[in-house]
């Protein structure tokens, strides 16, 4: 049985005291635009990665004509090194359903589904027996708690394991039942999504966020954070330090502020967002967590003077070769070539000039990919070759390989 | 495109934004910027149409007329200013005022890496390649000066080649993954034989569990062959054997030729699409050694006698003898692919095929037969060969059932782009060649036998014969130049009602000794239709499940390649809308031209009645030799 720390963690945003059903019962008090606007007011951003604004995505949802739309949770929590949607839906289910209820209230769904990740199989019982309970008290089902003609249910669907079914018209390409490809955009799932329905998808956090701040409003949720990254985070911090685990702190946070609250010791790199985020190394520790400097879905991994960087990154492209979906050529082959090239510079069998090749090989990968796995796989070469350039071209035989 | 029927998965579908009626109206239309120069489009235009109506190259790979967009090469990529990432212009349905560049710095570089990517991993030397200078990938290699390869090349097969099936050969070493095929073979022809499997680097395009393509269903149209951009599709080569043949001096080689094929061959000469070069091909295919040269056509013709007598015969049983589980509506028998496709996919309606074969397979047994008697050659020594515009044919001749004559009735079909690279060979220009007519016995056919070629040919060329025969009054004088337009064009489905009225004339002697008269035809109306491609095919069949309209028809004709035949898997590759459009106007051209427009009027075919099948159409000879049987395959091959 998985713990559940509920009692002990500290924030101030999302790990607080809520009760179930408070922030959908004054919702349904509002009207529908009034909530949105709430919403747009506590600036929030999608919690997944991309920090697109969430009420701006619920806008187009909501003005999407169409008497089918569709509210869909991303708990696909496939990014290396996160973990942080798995302690909210075991710890705060009532935070990542409230919101959920509120936003097939706003757009106008009469379903929300929830993307289960397929490892966190074991969660589906005490979440079916979660909506169960929701459905008792009228959260879920016809005409919720008395609002007339509110009707919403949730249902969850397990995923089987694709890395790339996070990104969020692979999730829906998967919620059809076809292979999990991503789709070309235009369109998006705002106007035609789920079953060529709108359709909003949210990361876990957003949603529970979304709770927050429809109970306490956007005014409050916006003294947390700065400015342009408003409200908290919540991080999962792996790797070498003392005490690893989720935490939720606000934007704007440094990296050394978060070393120092975890108890790493002679940290040497810092990978920020996963094997698609960048990495970094101590002359970039003063920089902040936020959108406007160094964004993350919230995946935070340590690694101490005594890792092997060549290998941290073998390691990530490994990963990337591996979870493509394989339909677009850069990202499929690209990431292969990355990962020969890291293996030429583990055998110190390379050359400067292919190694540069390589470097924009990988940049024209972050334009012309055509999903978000491609466009990001290749941050975690291009940073750790220019952050630790001297560790690993001088990899083996004493630093005098490449030529 | 919009098809809600459609199986292919949304991730390679298109985002249609529909275009407006009123272009010129406000809101209709928006104004963009391509390469700084101002440009009003219609809203919903593809970035690459945008760009190509005014005339801007962008390259494309996976992108293809036929198909719904997939957007996964990133060859297109453009700049969209405003936009953090290239956008595949192939995919970019245009709906707001944007500035569009398409060969900026990071442009070219990114289609570059694209190129340089592709290669990597493209195994094999381009002059080692059937499909050498008619390769779209050698072509954008080309383009971009790739002179050297950026990121190695693969040095090793990495594949088996699978060449299980008669029809087409699978070389995955040469796989691009452009899922053109799986986009073919899914979404055009509604077959799904292929899909990709796996993911990342291990990504494949595979049959089902991996079996070989000829234990899978299927039907072998080979459309995933014309729409191939490289080598890693192609046909089933048979020319080897046959030079072999001719060489044999013990062997009398004979080519028959269908129109299709003629109708095209030019372009694998560099004439534009659309030019007919049949007797000049007859000289050809003489100087490249054969014996004789027929012509599909006269079997067509026949074709057209025994089907539609097959036809009548059932419309008898049904109206006048009231005999009950006479299969109707008839299906057309000619297209292999079609056959194939029934049999897997609808194999309860068989017996609703004419048991007529196809004019190939017909000329096949006669050759074995009339002719090898007629010249006084064993027919063991006769090798028959036949050029098609098809891949199926290459199956068909090859069923076990097809060999009624004593011997394999047609020993290899040969498609045209096979029958272009033996005449390259010889050192012989086509276009160049004196024009020459095909051999006697059979002579010139008819243009009803060479407009079988286009989808609605059959059926036109039936109904010139079907009103005749009936009413007695000549095709001309029903409709105009005898040209039937309702069954004509690119229509998925077309229907068409044939009212006989009142006036029926006298049964022609070749078939009086089965119908009395036609009495029981007055009043009548003959209602048929045409189908093309399968995914056409498969609306007709749930339609006729269903008990639709297209369930009281009489006769359909079906064919399983889009346009028809000369739209077929073995034709010279590109293929396009606007190329099979031209090979269609050639066809129908020819026809005109001829004197000769109505099988029925053919003298060669009205003399083999009377001398070699001489119990008529239908009749026992004609069974043996000119008809055939079926097989219930189902969907699950072991």
């Amino acid at each position: 049985m998985v713990e559940n720390l509920r009692e002990t963690r500290q924030g101030e945003v999302l790990f607080t005291d809520y009760t179930r059903g408070e922030s959908v019962k004054k919702a349904l008090s509002m009207e529908r635009q009034d909530v949105l606007f709430e919403i747009k007011d506590s600036k929030l951003k999608g919690r997944g990665g991309a920090g697109f604004p969430t009420s701006t995505k619920w806008m187009l949802t909501a003005a999407a004509k169409s008497e089918e739309k569709y509210v869909v949770c991303n708990a696909d929590e496939g990014e290396p090194g996160t973990f942080k949607d798995r302690v909210l839906l075991w710890e705060y289910p009532d935070l990542v359903f409230d919101g959920m209820i509120i936003a097939g209230y706003v757009i106008g769904a009469k379903e929300g589904i929830l993307y289960l990740r397929g490892e966190y199989e074991y969660m589906l019982p005490s979440l079916e027996a979660y909506l169960e309970e929701l459905r008792k008290d009228n959260l879920l089902g016809e005409n919720i708690c008395g609002k007339e003609g509110f009707n919403y249910d949730i249902r969850i669907h397990l995923g089987h394991g694709a890395y790339v079914c996070g990104e969020e018209t692979a999730l829906i390409e998967s919620l059809e039942g076809h292979r999990g490809e991503a789709r070309n955009r235009p369109p998006f799932p705002v106007t035609t999504g789920f079953n060529k329905k709108p359709t909003v998808v949210n990361n876990v956090e957003t949603l529970a966020a979304v709770t927050r701040i429809v109970e306490k409003g956007g005014e409050w949720y916006k003294t947390h954070g700065t400015d342009k990254s408003t409200g908290s985070k919540l991080l999962s911090v792996s790797g070498d330090c003392e005490k690893p685990g989720v935490y939720e702190l606000p934007w704007g946070t440094t990296i050394s502020e978060l070393l120092e609250k975890v108890g790493a010791k002679n940290t040497k790199a810092v990978q920020v967002g996963g094997a698609s985020g960048v990495c970094l190394n101590k002359a970039q520790f003063d920089r902040t967590l936020g959108y406007e400097d160094v964004g993350t879905g919230g995946s935070v991994i340590i690694f101490d003077e005594s890792r092997d960087m060549l290998k941290v990154l073998k390691n990530f492209m490994e990963f990337f070769v591996e979870e493509s979906c394989g339909q677009c050529i850069p990202c499929r082959v690209g990431n292969t070539k990355l990962l020969e090239g890291v293996e030429m510079i583990e055998k110190g069998e390379f050359t400067f000039g292919y190694i540069n090749k390589l470097k924009d090989l990988g940049k024209s990968m972050q334009v012309s990919s055509k999903c978000g796995l491609g466009q990001s796989s290749p941050n975690s070469f291009l940073t750790i070759l220019e952050n630790f350039k001297d560790e690993i071209l001088n990899y083996a035989n004493g630093g005098r390989n490449g030529k | 495109m919009e098809n809600k029927d459609t199986r292919a998965p949304k991730s390679q579908q298109p985002h249609v934004v529909p275009k407006p009626e009123h272009p010129e109206h406000i809101g209709g239309s928006i104004s963009i910027e391509i390469n700084e120069k101002k440009v009003v489009v219609p809203m919903g235009t593809t970035i690459l149409e945008a760009c190509r109506n005014e005339g801007i190259h962008v390259p494309t790979l996976c992108h293809h007329d036929d198909l719904c967009v997939a957007g996964v090469c990133r060859i297109c990529v453009v700049e969209v200013e405003g936009m953090r990432t290239l956008q595949a212009a192939c995919a970019f349905p245009i709906t707001a005022p944007i500035k569009i560049k398409t060969s900026t710095t990071m442009v070219r570089k990114a289609r570059r890496h694209v190129i340089d990517l592709m290669l990597s991993e493209h195994y094999g030397e381009c002059y080692a390649c059937v499909r050498n200078n008619n390769c779209e990938l050698q072509s954008l290699a080309n383009e971009y000066n790739v002179d050297h390869y950026n990121f190695g090349h693969v040095k090793e097969s990495q594949h088996e080649v699978d060449d299980s099936s008669y029809s087409v050969v699978r070389d995955m070493d040469k796989c691009v993954l452009c899922k053109r095929c799986v986009r073919t073979c899914i979404d055009l022809q509604e077959v799904g034989v292929l899909e990709a499997s796996n993911r990342g680097d291990e990504t494949k395009i595979a049959t089902f569990l991996d079996k070989d393509l000829a234990d899978v269903i299927c039907i072998n149209c080979g459309q995933c062959i014309n729409r191939c951009p490289t080598g890693a599709l192609h046909e089933k080569a048979v020319s080897d054997p046959i030079w072999e043949a001719i060489e044999d001096p013990t062997k009398h080689v004979v080519m028959q030729t269908a129109p299709s094929p003629r109708a095209a061959i030019g372009e694998e000469f560099g004439l534009p699409a659309g030019h007919s070069m049949t007797q000049e091909l007859n000289t050809a295919i003489r100087r490249i050694g054969f014996d004789a040269v027929f012509d599909t056509n006269f079997t067509a013709d026949l074709t057209i006698i025994e089907e539609g007598t097959e036809l009548i015969i059932r419309l008898f049983q049904a109206l006048v003898e009231k005999k009950e589980d006479v299969a109707l509506p008839q299906f057309t028998s000619c297209s292999p692919g079609w056959v194939k496709y029934l049999e897997h996919f609808y194999p309860e309606y068989i017996d609703n095929l004419s048991t007529a074969k196809s004019p190939q397979q017909m000329f096949g047994a006669l050759l074995k037969t009339f002719y090898a008697e007629k010249i006084g050659v064993d027919p063991k020594d006769i090798v028959t060969v036949a050029t098609m515009p098809c891949a199926a044919k290459k199956y068909e001749c090859n069923r076990p059932e097809m060999n009624d004559s004593g011997f394999k009735d047609v020993d290899y079909g040969l498609t045209t782009r096979e029958l272009a690279k033996m005449i390259k060979e010889a050192g012989i220009n086509l276009p160049e060649m004196p024009k020459s007519h095909f051999d006697n016995p059979f002579g010139d056919a008819s243009g009803a036998g060479l407009i079988f070629g286009a989808t609605g040919g059959v059926m036109e060329a039936a109904i010139r014969s079907v009103v005749e025969f009936v009413t007695g009054v000549k095709a001309e004088d029903v409709f105009e130049r005898a040209n039937v337009m309702p069954v004509r064009g690119f229509d998925g489905i077309k229907i068409m009602e044939i009212p006989i009225g009142d006036q029926v004339g006298p049964v022609p002697e070749l078939i009086k000794h089965l119908v009395p008269n036609w009495d029981w035809l007055k009043g009548a109306t003959l209602k048929v239709a045409v189908a093309h491609g399968t995914a056409n095919a498969k609306k007709v069949m749930e339609d006729i499940k269903a008990g639709g309209e297209l369930s009281k028809c009489h006769f359909i004709e079906f064919m399983a390649c889009p346009g028809g035949c000369l739209g077929g898997g073995g034709q010279p590759i590109p293929t396009s809308p606007e190329i099979r459009k031209k090979r269609a106007e050639a066809i129908y051209a020819e026809d005109e031209s001829l004197e000769l427009r109505k099988s029925h009027e053919n003298p060669h075919v009205v003399q083999l009645y009377k001398e070699f099948l001489t119990e008529g159409p239908c009749g026992h000879k004609s069974h043996e030799l000119l008809h055939t049987h079926y097989t219930k395959r189902g969907k699950y091959i072991a």
